[in-house]
């Protein structure tokens, strides 16, 4: 057997409603100053029906719960799309300290200048690294990014005439390009992808017209390969007075080697949490600044940061925006963006340098293509590569084994590995979408190899039952999802006392 | 029971007498969808055009829209979907019917296939 | 490049493996022009240089524990348990995804299911999800639900309602067929938003406690909604009032939405934090975000998964929902850490301590002659009127490294009557001391 062989921990673990206690409580306050309340009769006459925990209870659940998380501290995943890189420690240090922990999003903004300082570098860094002369920090993950990236272009459009009606999006896209546009109040229209797993140039050509606002591309593409069309593409975009949309959920294939703005994009989001690591955290926060042309750059939201002569300023409102000569279509955030995302990354950059981004992004690319070389022969890829940080199969190799997808990346897990990304993009049936990213070193990629290849050859052989039973040695083994969904249960309940059977 | 017709959109109609209709979605589609998590239905007395949204069907991985294959107004829906979706999937042309309509227009019934040219349809798939 | 695992060996035996003689070989589908740009950014350093680096930029701000602090106006100084932040930095919830895969994310599932149970018992709603980016943002979803909800397209906001959540609502559904009747800004607490709901109204969004500080029972005005067929959206900046006050949902709210980042979250300049958001059951077709339910697994086993996930953007695409997909996981997880901590009696006399500060602050500052406080009742955060523009004053009182408040005119720019007013909060981090401070300090730079 290969894999890392590690046996899940198996705790069981309550919920804090069925531990703790309604007069228990882990943190010691001070006794309040006797007052005359001023609540305007507002106050609640009993406490909150809410559990507390001790500090050592509160301690241990926790440890135990995480304990039944799989992370890339625990070991590879290889999630594609979604960028699983190292998260560096020194990251979390710096963001604590206090002078960036512990400040204000509104005190004065002389009391601030080094967080804006800050800001001002970390947007002069993306400015380079995208060949984007403009960054608009705020938004909060990317989705947020796309969005204000279509707000901006909508912007600029309607400044110029008219907002046009349509944005033009792959079939291979993210969910959340065609969700983003929609709330800008675009009709989406979809373009196929051609036969070599790139957007198709003629389709793209037929579908553009005057009423398109934006193509939205994914460059390197969700299929892991680069758009090799891509000044063709933006030609043929610019031509109808079209903005180049790219959505940089896969920069990190590229920063450092190639600038987004050389290949004609006007408008870009960065996933700081993506390509520059600051931690996913089990679902966020993230953090999803925007690379604006300079037609762009005007109709960006507040806030937004002018060198002045007694430091960096920060422009909070659209009254103070419009008295410098600037066109903001609004705001889309409560204060400044993920200051704290920003920190990290920040560092994550300027640990790595120009040089080390470079080598990051080769040697992620480096690994996606080995990955593939070593599977060709039993997981033939999709698409032919050279292919960029990540490689896509579809589920021909399971042809005829009676194992699935699904099957296929939960007998993974018992092979001590989290399952790459299944079933997306959707242009490919059953896909598997393989991100080893650059922080895997060559004895690990090739244990994952030797998993993977063991593990195609037994769907070969009529082990279909031993599939679709996996995984047998996580903390839980696989769930019945209709029944959550049918009869959802989205919090917490006493059990009523005579035991009413749920099934 | 009377003979089915299908839309394109894989959903069935079934005329009752009296210009009514009940709407389901095919058994192509119910496969296609997987177990059925939820059903919103339209409000009776409301009013649809022929290819207008009229419900939503949505499984544990998808979700559809579910269009009138008639125009008419909504004369009953299947309320026993709410507790037991799931009847779409074990019953798509019997129980688990969808909704009833007034037809407008019952001319618009020759639009729609027969079971046979819905059959050779599907094998377009 | 301590980041970087292989080695230049490996590198090699890799390329050779692959079949191509040198990297470049692998990015030839990049056009040449676009190849290999010099990009003018130092070059990679050591954990030290990088310290040092952030660290003179850090000690150019002013910290807030470093001086007597009084700033609110959306985000909160609340003390955060050590172990809180031990707790997150563990590197299974520091370093996973979103729970994809069930049966190995039981941890950020489990705690998420806390995390929304928690919240609906704050909001006094029935159910929640796992999360927003922010309370601003929570309140733009809120408005966007409300218009779903109800096939409604008219969106009463209040005139006490936060300016950059107004903006940022305004902003996000200008693209939208909704519209937006903001009410002019409510100065005295004059104003009643009921008289303004119609029968095409969807919802009518109002803070508690207001932006003001002032506290309002919303019972009056939720019958009012209920009346019109129109739904009440609440938003609350300040989560730990509610260890005190009747929750908005006890009053008659449909939706409540959040700012989280008084618990368990450091200021951070004001993100990230955490959005809240619940709402009744009958709803949650219509509820934007992730949401964990209980399931059962193939042994029987009761855990968590994912549902209700035809609402999302990777399904629904542009139906979704919302076009959420990151949010706050970690935020969350010590958001919802810090509440299990205090439990009811701790979150209450945090409440308690809050609102006995402020009303010290209140008195205090009410005695320095041309400044008078504006409300008659607040949790930990009033406005004060200054005979003067209030701008210049907190400038002054930071020069003396004193953080007084907001100048109302940082958010309502161009307003007169905003001119003379500053909000002003407590928390449990005040002391009496510190009040002293900013008492006398502020009296001086009065005179």
């Amino acid at each position: 057997m290969t894999g890392t062989d590690r046996p899940a921990l198996r705790f069981e673990e309550p919920l804090i409603f069925e531990l703790g206690a309604a007069d228990r409580s882990g943190v010691d306050l001070a006794e309040p100053p006797a007052c005359e309340e001023r609540l305007g009769g507002l106050a609640r006459a009993a406490p909150l029906d809410l559990p507390g925990l001790s500090e050592p209870e509160a301690v241990r659940h926790y440890t135990r719960l995480s304990q039944k998380n799989y992370g890339i501290d625990s070991g590879f995943y290889p999630l594609g799309s979604c960028t699983m890189k190292h998260n560096p420690r020194l990251n979390e240090k710096l963001a604590r300290l206090s002078g960036f922990a512990d400040i204000h999003p509104l005190q004065p903004v002389d009391t601030v200048q080094g967080a804006l300082a800050l800001m001002a570098i970390l947007s002069r860094w993306l400015t380079r690294l995208t060949g984007l002369p403009a960054i608009c920090l705020s938004p909060a993950a990317g989705a947020h990014g796309e969005a204000t990236g279509l707000m901006t272009i909508r912007a600029a459009l309607e400044a110029a005439g008219g907002a046009r009606r349509r944005v033009l999006v792959p079939d291979s896209a993210h969910g959340t390009n065609p969700a983003s546009a929609a709330m800008c109040g675009y009709e989406v229209v979809s373009v196929p992808l051609g036969r070599r797993g790139r957007v198709d140039l003629a389709a793209l050509r037929r579908a553009l017209d005057e009423d398109v606002a934006a193509f939205m591309l994914t460059n390197p593409n969700t299929c892991g390969l680069f758009e090799d069309e891509i000044l063709a593409q933006a030609e043929a975009v610019h031509d109808v007075g079209a903005h180049f949309y790219c959505d940089g959920a896969n920069f990190n294939a590229i920063v450092g080697r190639v600038r987004p703005g050389d290949l004609g994009i006007d408008c870009m989001h960065l996933n700081l949490h993506k390509t520059f690591s600051t931690p996913h955290g089990g679902g966020g926060p993230g953090s999803g600044p925007v690379a604006l042309s300079a037609a762009l750059a005007p109709h960006a939201p507040v806030p937004f940061l002018v060198d002045g002569p007694d430091g960096v300023a920060l422009v909070e409102t659209e009254e103070e925006a419009a008295a410098g000569g600037a066109a903001p279509f609004g705001r889309i955030k409560g204060f400044h963006g993920q200051f704290g995302m920003f920190v990290r990354a920040l560092a994550f950059m300027m640990s790595h340098g120009a040089d080390g981004l470079r080598q990051a992004s080769t040697d992620a690319v480096l690994g996606a293509n080995y990955v593939a070389a070593r599977l060709a022969d039993r997981m033939p890829p999709a698409y032919d590569g050279p292919h960029m940080h990540e490689v896509l199969f579809d589920d021909r190799f399971l042809e005829g084994s009676g194992v699935s997808t699904l099957d296929f990346a939960k007998a993974m897990i018992d092979a001590g590995y989290h399952p790459p990304t299944i079933y997306f993009p959707l242009v490919v049936h059953g896909a598997i979408l393989i991100e080893p990213t650059e922080s895997e070193g060559k004895p690990g990629l090739d244990a994952f190899v030797a998993t993977l290849r063991d593990l195609a050859q037994r769907a070969g052989q009529g082990k279909a039952e031993d599939f679709a039973a996996a995984p047998r040695t996580a903390p839980r083994r696989r769930f019945d999802e209709t029944g959550a969904a049918r009869r959802p249960r989205l919090r917490w309940q006493a059990e009523p006392a005579t035991g009413r059977a749920d099934e | 029971m009377a003979e089915l017709r299908f839309s394109e959109d894989h959903e069935w109609v079934r005329v009752e007498g009296g210009g009514i209709a009940v709407v389901g979605i095919s058994d192509y589609a119910q496969e296609q969808l997987g177990d059925v998590v939820f059903v919103e239905l339209p409000e009776p007395g409301r009013s649809f055009a022929r290819g207008d949204e009229a419900a939503v069907v949505e499984s544990v991985k998808a979700a559809s829209e579910v269009y009138a294959p008639v125009t008419g107004e909504i004369v009953a829906v299947n309320g026993p979907l709410d507790e037991e979706p799931g009847l779409v999937n074990s019953a798509p042309t019997g129980e688990g019917w969808f909704f009833s309509i007034r037809m407008s227009d019952p001319s618009e019934l020759d639009g729609l296939m027969d079971a046979a040219a819905y059959e050779s349809y599907l094998g377009r798939f | 490049m301590r980041y970087l695992p292989l080695t230049d060996a490996d590198r090699r035996l890799m390329l050779s493996e692959i079949g191509v003689s040198d990297v470049e070989a692998l990015f030839g589908d990049v056009p040449e022009s676009a190849r290999a740009p010099e990009i003018d950014l130092p070059a990679h350093a050591g954990e030290i240089e990088v310290e040092r680096s952030l660290a003179a930029l850090a000690s150019r701000n002013m910290a807030a524990g470093s001086v007597p602090f009084f700033v609110g106006a959306g985000r909160y100084r609340h003390h955060v348990p050590a172990s809180v932040d031990a707790l997150i930095q563990r590197g299974e919830f520091l370093t996973s995804y979103t729970p994809y895969q069930p049966e190995i994310s039981q941890g950020t599932l489990q705690s998420l299911f806390e995390f929304q149970t928690q919240v609906a018992l704050l909001t006094g709603l029935d159910i929640a999800n796992a999360s927003m980016y922010d309370g601003a943002t929570a309140c733009l979803e809120g408005v966007r639900m409300a218009t779903r909800v109800t096939g409604r397209r008219r969106v009463v906001v209040s005139g006490a309602l936060h300016p950059q959540y107004r903006r940022v609502v305004e902003t996000g559904v200008a693209f939208q067929p909704i519209e937006i009747d903001a009410l002019a800004v409510d100065y005295d607490g004059g104003e009643d938003p009921a008289e303004a709901v119609d029968d095409r109204t969807a919802c009518v969004v109002v803070q508690y406690p207001d932006f003001f500080g002032r506290l309002r029972d919303l019972g009056g005005l939720a019958a009012a909604c209920r009346r019109a067929g129109a739904l009440l959206a609440v938003a609350v900046t300040e989560v730990v009032a509610l260890g005190l006050l009747r929750t908005p949902g006890e009053m008659g709210a449909d939706i409540v939405t959040g700012e989280g980042g008084s618990l368990g979250n450091p200021l951070s300049f004001g993100g990230p934090s955490v959005g809240l958001f619940s709402c009744r059951d009958r709803h949650v077709r219509q509820m934007p975000g992730r949401l964990v339910g209980e399931a059962r697994d193939a042994d029987g086993q009761r855990g968590w998964v994912l549902t209700l996930v035809a609402r999302e953007q990777h399904i629904r695409r542009e139906k979704a929902t919302s076009n959420i997909c990151t949010s706050a996981g970690l935020c969350a997880l010590a958001f919802s850490i810090h509440l299990s901590l205090l439990g009811a009696v701790g979150l209450r006399r945090l409440a308690r301590l809050n609102h006995g500060l402020a009303v010290s602050l209140a008195e205090r500052l009410d005695a320095v002659p041309g400044v008078s406080v504006r409300n008659t009742d607040f949790f930990n955060e009033f406005t004060v009127a200054l005979d003067r523009p209030a701008a210049p004053v907190i400038d002054a009182l930071a020069q003396r490294r004193i953080l007084g408040g907001v100048p109302v005119s940082r958010l309502l720019p161009g307003e007169a009557a905003a001119e003379p007013l500053v909000l002003v909060a407590a928390t449990e981090t005040a002391t009496e001391a510190g009040i002293e401070t900013y008492a006398a300090a502020l009296a001086e730079a009065m005179r």
